[in-house]
């Protein structure tokens, strides 16, 4: 583990990041926008298990975060699966350019 | 992605480099792997972004979670790998093919973006990579000396912690703060925030299956 360094974790985990901005910005299925904050979500724990290898300040903590994190993720899948029915029962499509009733 | 990976590539020629203690083996086992490993994630997290049927974007995201899971197996934090694979591939992501399968009809499966967007989109995350790389690379490195050698600490004292009975983190100290003032960390159990985060998940799932459950749509 010596050869290895946090940076190339730090720059995978970017890349991530940044897969998952542009699937939550062009995706137009509700479906797609939900996988892309998984993406995101994903390079977050990334970096934090790397920080809890490489930092001896956090070696507990990053594990703790992560996992944390992957709760909260299945969480937040859950009840996003629950609003996308609810909006697939009322308008029959799952495209998020159609949720305009707010628009002025 | 070239100039990632040409970027990855010349970190792990400075590591090599800069170790003395190591033999002058031009490739070891770990970086070899973790090559393998981001090969798979970069290539299977473009897949997502690039495909157009649901479907694929989600099998093209379950390689991308057991690629992130095998780095948690390499970078030594088993538990996390362990429950990477076992809630995310295993519970969210058979969630999002429920979802699919419930909502995708014919034409709803495929919903094109418009070209522009998808190229303003794609400006913008190359903006943002480029952005969070060059911060990567401009940030001063916690001194590898103690954690490099010392496995992270395993799943006994993850779930001692967790249950707040015995505080187990490491007096290591702060980073990121001017060098004289970083203190020892105070060691601190987790039991809070586990009670939180239980209490959560269990609001949140009565809350889907009430938002999700069967209604008889009100006929206008």
């Amino acid at each position: 583990m010596t050869e290895l360094g946090l940076q190339p974790f730090l720059i995978l985990s970017a890349f991530l990041f940044g897969c998952g901005v542009v699937c939550i910005a062009t995706k137009r299925n509700a479906i797609g926008v939900l996988i892309g904050v998984e993406l995101v979500l994903n390079a977050s724990n990334l970096n934090l298990v790397a920080f809890a290898r490489f930092n001896p300040a956090f070696r507990l903590d990053g594990q703790v975060f992560a996992l944390m994190v992957i709760v909260l993720a299945a969480a937040e899948a859950a009840i996003a699966l629950a609003i996308i029915l609810n909006f697939y029962n009322n308008h029959a499509t799952v495209d998020v350019d159609a949720a305009n009733e707010l628009k002025g | 992605m070239r100039t990632i990976r040409a970027l990855l590539l010349a970190r792990k020629c400075n590591g090599t480099n800069l170790d003395l203690r190591s033999p002058p083996s031009p490739m070891s086992l770990s970086v070899a792997l973790f090559a393998v490993l981001a090969t798979l994630i970069v290539v299977s997290a473009l897949g997502v972004v690039l495909a157009r049927n649901v479907i694929h974007m989600a099998v093209w995201l379950l390689f991308t979670l057991i690629g992130v899971s095998l780095l948690y197996f390499l970078l030594g934090a088993e538990f996390v790998g362990a429950a990477q694979l076992i809630v995310y591939v295993g519970g969210t992501l058979v969630l999002v093919v429920f979802g699919v399968m419930l909502t995708a009809q014919g034409p709803l499966r495929e919903l094109r973006t418009r070209p522009t967007e998808m190229v303003i989109a794609g400006l913008l995350g190359t903006v943002l990579v480029g952005l969070l790389i060059a911060i990567t690379l401009q940030i001063s490195l916690p001194p590898p000396a103690l954690s490099t050698h010392e496995p992270l600490p395993g799943t006994p004292q993850l779930g001692l912690s967790f249950l707040g009975v015995s505080e187990t983190n490491p007096a290591g100290s702060v980073t990121g703060v001017p060098a004289g003032e970083a203190g020892p960390r105070t060691p601190v159990a987790y039991l809070l925030p586990f009670e939180i985060v239980s209490v959560h998940l269990l609001v949140v799932l009565i809350g889907a299956a009430y938002l999700a459950r069967a209604k008889r749509r009100v006929k206008t």
